[in-house]
């Protein structure tokens, strides 16, 4: 019966959030911790930190982890499904149609709008996401080398990522080596 | 069934090493869509974007069950709504899992320290790529302007704003 309940709850968190990501948490906190009780507010912040440390969409690792709290693996997939279902089914409708009218002369205008907002919006993030890390020398240094890397010398963001995080991780056992020794 | 097998490869790569959500994605995104197997071009990637923004649910998600079903119908969408969602719930109950471990790993902690500045500078290349294939006149650098006003200064629900966009679109071309 849980099960069931839990799967209402995220069906309706993917249907209304818009946006994506961040949008999603007020929503699911919502839910979650204030009309259902599953988790506490704590567990809610621990949550929330550990789906933006896991790769992936927020709202998905969101909805894995207290899945998961509630009722184990069986509640982790019963929420991911809820969660996606409602954009899945939206998407496809809209995938369906758009390949009918994108040719169509003001679909064409529409679109010829909308893409310069889009990259508007990717600043405001670039800008909000900013303001969340600590911003040194040695961070903006290495934002510049990504973007120098990604944007003109079509270097495979993953390789950056994996070297980012192995030499992150080393860079704490050389420290400790030299704490020790 | 190689199409359905190189959908599946690429959305599992696509969600397995986004980090930050969203937009931090776009990148590996276009690296595989356009570069590799160049299912999109770029204008046509910035009109899923937009849909992908503007209705329900994750950026990612919505982004994957799009392309797949422009490159394979219903089983296209639903393999590639599927392969980028897999390492999401192979990786978080993996850290539920070790909850405690993974929370006090200071080599976990490190190794964030180094990619997080590495996801803003992602998340800025986002914006370079689609920024390429959508600057094409004066009047579209002027929407980004007062989009980037309103949402950003003004904190105008995104939404309204792409709404608003096209609007001006049909206005102005």
């Amino acid at each position: 019966m849980i099960l069931l309940k839990m799967f209402i709850t995220f069906l309706k968190i993917g249907a209304f959030t818009f946006g994506g990501g961040y949008a999603m948490i007020p929503l699911i906190q919502a839910e979650v911790v204030d009309v259902n009780k599953w988790l506490t507010y704590e567990e809610f912040i621990d949550t929330v930190v550990i789906a933006q440390s896991a790769p992936g969409a927020i709202a998905v690792n969101v909805s894995v982890f207290v899945g998961y709290r509630i009722k184990k693996t069986l509640g982790a997939i019963v929420c991911t499904l809820a969660v996606v279902i409602p954009s899945f089914v939206v998407i496809l409708t809209i995938a369906v149609f758009f390949y009918k009218f994108k040719d169509n002369a003001i679909v064409e205008k529409i679109f010829l709008g909308i893409g310069p907002a889009v990259v508007a919006l990717i600043s405001t993030a670039v800008l909000r996401f900013s303001k969340g890390i600590e911003l040194n020398k040695v961070t903006l240094m290495i934002s510049i080398v990504t973007i120098v890397a990604v944007a003109l010398l079509n270097v495979n963001p993953i390789f950056i990522i994996v070297l980012a995080g192995v030499c992150g991780a080393g860079l704490y056992r050389i420290k400790r080596a030299t704490k020790n020794g | 069934m190689d199409i359905l097998i190189n959908i599946f490869l690429s959305f599992f790569k696509i969600g397995a090493f986004s980090f930050g959500g969203g937009y931090a994605m776009l990148p590996i995104l276009q690296d595989e869509i356009i570069q590799n197997h160049q299912w999109l071009s770029g204008k046509e990637f910035v009109n899923v974007l937009a849909i992908a923004q503007m209705t329900p649910g994750p950026i990612a998600i919505n982004s994957a069950t799009f392309l797949g079903y422009k490159l394979d119908g219903f089983v296209g969408a639903f393999t590639a709504t599927t392969a980028v969602i897999l390492p999401s719930l192979i990786i978080v109950l993996t850290i539920a899992h070790f909850l405690n471990k993974f929370k006090n790993s200071k080599y976990v902690e490190w190794a964030f320290k180094g990619i997080r500045p590495v996801v803003l500078g992602l998340i800025a290349s986002a914006a370079f790529f689609v920024g390429k294939d959508t600057f094409i006149d004066i009047k579209s650098v002027i929407i980004a302007l007062g989009v980037f006003y309103v949402v950003g200064v003004k904190k105008l629900h995104p939404i309204l704003a792409i709404v608003g966009a096209g609007l001006v679109g049909v206005l102005v071309y």
